[in-house]
């Protein structure tokens, strides 16, 4: 196991190298010009070079990428081009708010999707299971800022329990952040929800008809531990990979629900840094990005052989 | 609002934040004393930029406002007053003597001295286009002791004054001389100026938050606030500028009493706060902005004046401002390049857009000039609210002038770069964009970029305009504002004539407030002293 995780770690590092030569190259390729940005609306194209050379954008592409990567090597992610702040705390700073509310996400999600969908495959065909299928269906179809505006209506503007907008970190008092939180995290959860809970009641539906279970069911097991321990954790493996997938998404940045919540968290980092064209950001968030899928993979790799012993590396 | 806020947190660095992605972070932050008072404004955009001189960004331009003062300011009659110095011009008009006023001091406790001044004047110069025109004709800046500058002239500038107290887009803010003497090609990195607010570089979050402090060593002038001239009283201990990139959430939290001031309110969404108690929606700037197209004229078609007649001719002010708007109540049908409730201001000549399109004159222009049928590169941007639509009128309003339009949709960020290309259409070029500016930003012959005559040396688009050029030196030269006023009139007629550019009507943007904020002033730029704030 230990060579085994090993071995992939040591496989990411060509896999980021590929990404950062491609994402720079794309940069590059791409039109847009952070000195016009910088500069405003009215500077002359003569500032706009003076600009460009100051911010190194006229140097030869083989030296761009040279200093940038070398830079990279000693853990320097660069500065922003706009703002002239350290790319690493900028990254940093916004990390924060998004693990934090994908995270809450993500124990919502599971909490609720998982027995909703083992109870909607025990239930096979019964209004129970319709109940939850319709509830999915709609959890995929309805714009999550549709979702956002109807909760910020009902629960902040109505009731008046939580605030509209705004993000709180912990220190700040637990009250203060879940009461911030609490919107965003069932906004996204609706998604993933419906996600999850389509995926465990199809893996259940699959493992509920196998020899074991009948087997279980015949020895007279209780119908909960039957359904959680014999059936559950065999049809662990693609819920598992689905809730991988979902975290590494949330975490990855959700633009529109930090904008209708008015969260600073990474969406927005990368689509001001994308419209401005500010490349150490761009580069450090699809690097960061990258890095979290490859991480997140290998975490979804590893945990099956928890649930499913036959699973050995 | 006279509560607690909760600032946003600065992690620990980014190897933290990973590690702790199962868990809660736990950044630490200074929350502010209970008792002090803190404003919160959702401004129009995020602050990125923190140098004033090398951005003409207005946001950028209001933290200006917030953190350094200035030598003169523009009242509400656009009239020059002393704000850190009075002046005396000598006879010939060549020697401007400044002299500082008592108690002017830096955030970080040092004097405003003389050489302050002259620095950040210099690093102005360089960057800002009347700047350029006032340093064209300038001996020496220099300040003989550490309360007194002198400007010398080789020639008489009459606008001077003027120049060096207009808002917009970079007014020349005073800095510590250390902090001034950067390349104005480099943004500054130290940032303490001497104005009535404090910037918390500790709070300050790039594009989310910027928090200031009162500046209690901030000794104002005793006249009363008139635009940025006048006394600058702050009521308040902290304002916090925070974005929200969605403009109903931030019309909600102004509702719920989360937030005290937004700057811009969509007009569409207007019913949300026109009944929400405890909620204000006014105009605090009475001049608005414009919207403009501007031609390239280095090639076909736009390259042959009959032809940018016949583009005036198919444009209708109202349809685009409607389009834009939607309510009569907030746009202008002006045809005055300098603006409409300018001294400047003179409609002469712009009734060929202002009475609505006409494509039966347009055609015509069109055949005289023998059109061949170029396609009009029109370059649309999809990413901008306030840009998103006048290409799309404007296209078809071309259309049914008898142009053959090509609209390409692109983002902002590809806008900026293409109108930056001289090359022709077929190597990447353009034809026509179009884009918005403050009034203040255009109200004369040196401030509005689209009247450079200079070509190459100018305001993308490069018209080679020599008469322009004539009757703007002319503008320096004039004595007197009734010979400004005439020339101007002379520069108006002349852009409708030539066709410098499209300008396409006057509209305003309200702001709201909580009721409990008051005694905002009246200004093209949103500024924070002056304002009281009582508790909810």
């Amino acid at each position: 196991m230990f060579a085994y995780i090993l071995r992939r770690l040591l496989a990411t590092i060509p896999v980021l190298l590929i990404v950062a030569i491609f994402v720079f190259l794309l940069l590059r390729l791409t039109p847009g010009d952070p000195a016009a940005i910088l500069a405003g609306d009215a500077a002359t194209p003569a500032q706009l070079e003076r600009i460009r050379d100051r911010l190194g954008l006229n140097d030869p592409l083989h030296v761009q990428f040279f200093t940038w990567f070398g830079q990279m090597l000693r853990g320097d992610l660069g500065t922003s081009l706009i703002s002239n702040t350290d790319v690493v705390d900028m990254v940093a700073a916004r990390l924060a708010p998004t693990i934090n509310i994908a995270v809450m996400t993500i124990v919502i999600s599971v909490l609720l999707a998982v027995p909703m969908g083992v109870v909607a495959a025990w239930r096979h065909r019964t209004w129970i299971d319709i109940a939850v299928m319709t509830f999915s269906v709609l959890g995929f179809s309805v714009p999550v800022f549709v979702i956002g505006y109807i909760l910020i209506q009902i629960f902040a503007i109505e009731l008046r329990w939580v605030p509209v907008q705004g993000y709180a970190a912990p220190t700040d008092g637990l009250g203060a952040f879940f009461s911030r939180a609490i919107l965003p995290s069932l906004t996204l959860a609706t998604i993933y929800v419906a996600l999850i809970a389509r995926m465990t009641r199809a893996s259940m539906l699959e493992v509920l008809g196998e020899d074991y279970v009948r087997t279980a069911r015949a020895k007279g097991v209780r119908e909960n531990v039957v359904l959680f321990r014999h059936a559950l954790r065999n049809a662990a493996v693609p819920i598992l990979t689905i809730i991988g997938t979902g975290f590494a998404l949330l975490i990855s940045g959700v633009v529109v629900t930090e904008s209708v919540f008015n969260i600073p968290g990474i969406g927005r980092l990368t689509v001001d840094a994308i419209l401005a064209r500010d490349y150490p950001v761009i580069q450090a968030m699809i690097l960061l990005t990258a890095g979290i899928y490859v991480m997140v993979n290998l975490l979804v790799d590893v945990s099956y052989s928890f649930f499913d012993p036959r699973i050995r590396y | 609002m006279t509560q607690t806020r909760f600032t946003l947190p600065k992690a620990q660095g980014l190897g933290a934040s990973l590690l702790a992605a199962s868990v809660l972070l736990l950044p630490s932050v200074a929350p502010a004393q209970e008792d002090e008072t803190t404003l919160t404004a959702v401004m129009h955009s995020g602050l990125r930029v923190l140098d004033p001189v090398i951005t003409t960004a207005h946001i950028t331009r209001n933290h200006g406002y917030m953190i350094y003062d200035v030598l003169t300011a523009s009242d509400e009659n656009f009239e020059p007053q002393p704000q850190m110095a009075d002046w005396d011009v000598s006879d010939d008009g060549l020697t401007y003597t400044f002299t500082l006023r008592d108690g002017l001091t830096f955030h970080d406790g040092a004097p405003v001295t003389g050489a302050d001044v002259v620095a950040s004047l210099k690093r102005w110069g360089v960057k800002d286009s009347g700047g350029q025109f006032i340093f064209d004709v300038t001996e020496s800046l220099e300040a003989p002791d550490d309360g007194t500058v002198v400007w010398t002239l080789t020639e008489p500038f009459a606008p001077l004054l003027e120049v060096i107290s207009k808002q917009s887009a970079v007014p020349p803010f005073i800095m510590p001389a250390r902090v001034a003497e950067t390349s104005p090609d480099e943004t500054i990195t130290e940032y303490v100026g001497s104005g009535p607010f404090v910037f918390n570089e500790d709070e300050y979050e790039p594009g989310v938050s910027v928090t200031y402090e009162k500046f209690d060593d901030y000794v104002p002038r005793k006249e009363a606030p008139s635009w940025m001239a006048g006394g600058k009283v702050v009521n308040v201990d902290r304002v916090v500028w925070t974005t929200m990139p969605d403009n109903l959430t931030a019309m909600n939290a102004l509702a719920a009493g989360e937030i005290d001031y937004l700057e811009q309110v969509q007009i569409d969404l207007m019913p949300i706060l026109e009944s929400a108690p405890g909620v204000v929606v006014e105009m605090r700037d009475p001049l608005g902005y414009v919207t403009i197209g501007r031609p390239n004229f280095l090639y076909p078609p736009f390259d042959d004046k009959l032809v940018r007649q016949a583009a005036l001719a198919a444009l209708g002010q109202e349809q685009m401002l409607a389009t834009m708007q939607g309510d009569p109540e907030y746009y202008n049908v002006c045809g005055a390049i300098f603006g409409c409730a300018t001294p400047l201001g003179d409609e002469t000549g712009s009734e060929i857009v202002t009475a609505g399109p006409d494509p039966e004159r347009s055609k015509e222009l069109l055949e005289e000039a023998g059109y061949d049928g170029t396609p009009v590169v029109l370059m649309a941007p999809t990413d901008v609210v306030s840009l998103v639509n006048q290409p799309v009128v404007a296209a078809q309003a071309l259309r049914e002038g008898g142009f053959e339009v090509d609209l390409q949709s692109m983002d902002w960020q590809s806008v900026v770069q293409r109108r930056a290309q001289q090359a022709p259409v077929s190597e990447g070029g353009w034809n026509l964009f179009f884009t918005n500016w403050m009034v203040p930003e255009i109200s004369d012959p040196l401030i509005n970029v689209m009247v450079n005559g200079r070509g190459d040396d100018g305001w993308f688009g490069w018209p080679e305009d020599p008469e322009i050029e004539e009757m703007r030196a002319a503008f320096v030269a004039a004595t007197s504002p009734e010979e400004q006023k005439e020339i101007a009139v002379q520069i108006q007629e002349h852009v409708m004539d030539n066709v410098n550019y499209f300008m396409m009507g006057e509209y305003l943007i309200p702001q709201a407030r909580r009721d409990t904020m008051q005694n905002m002033i009246q200004s093209p730029v949103p500024v924070f002293w002056n304002i009281t704030l009582d508790a909810e």
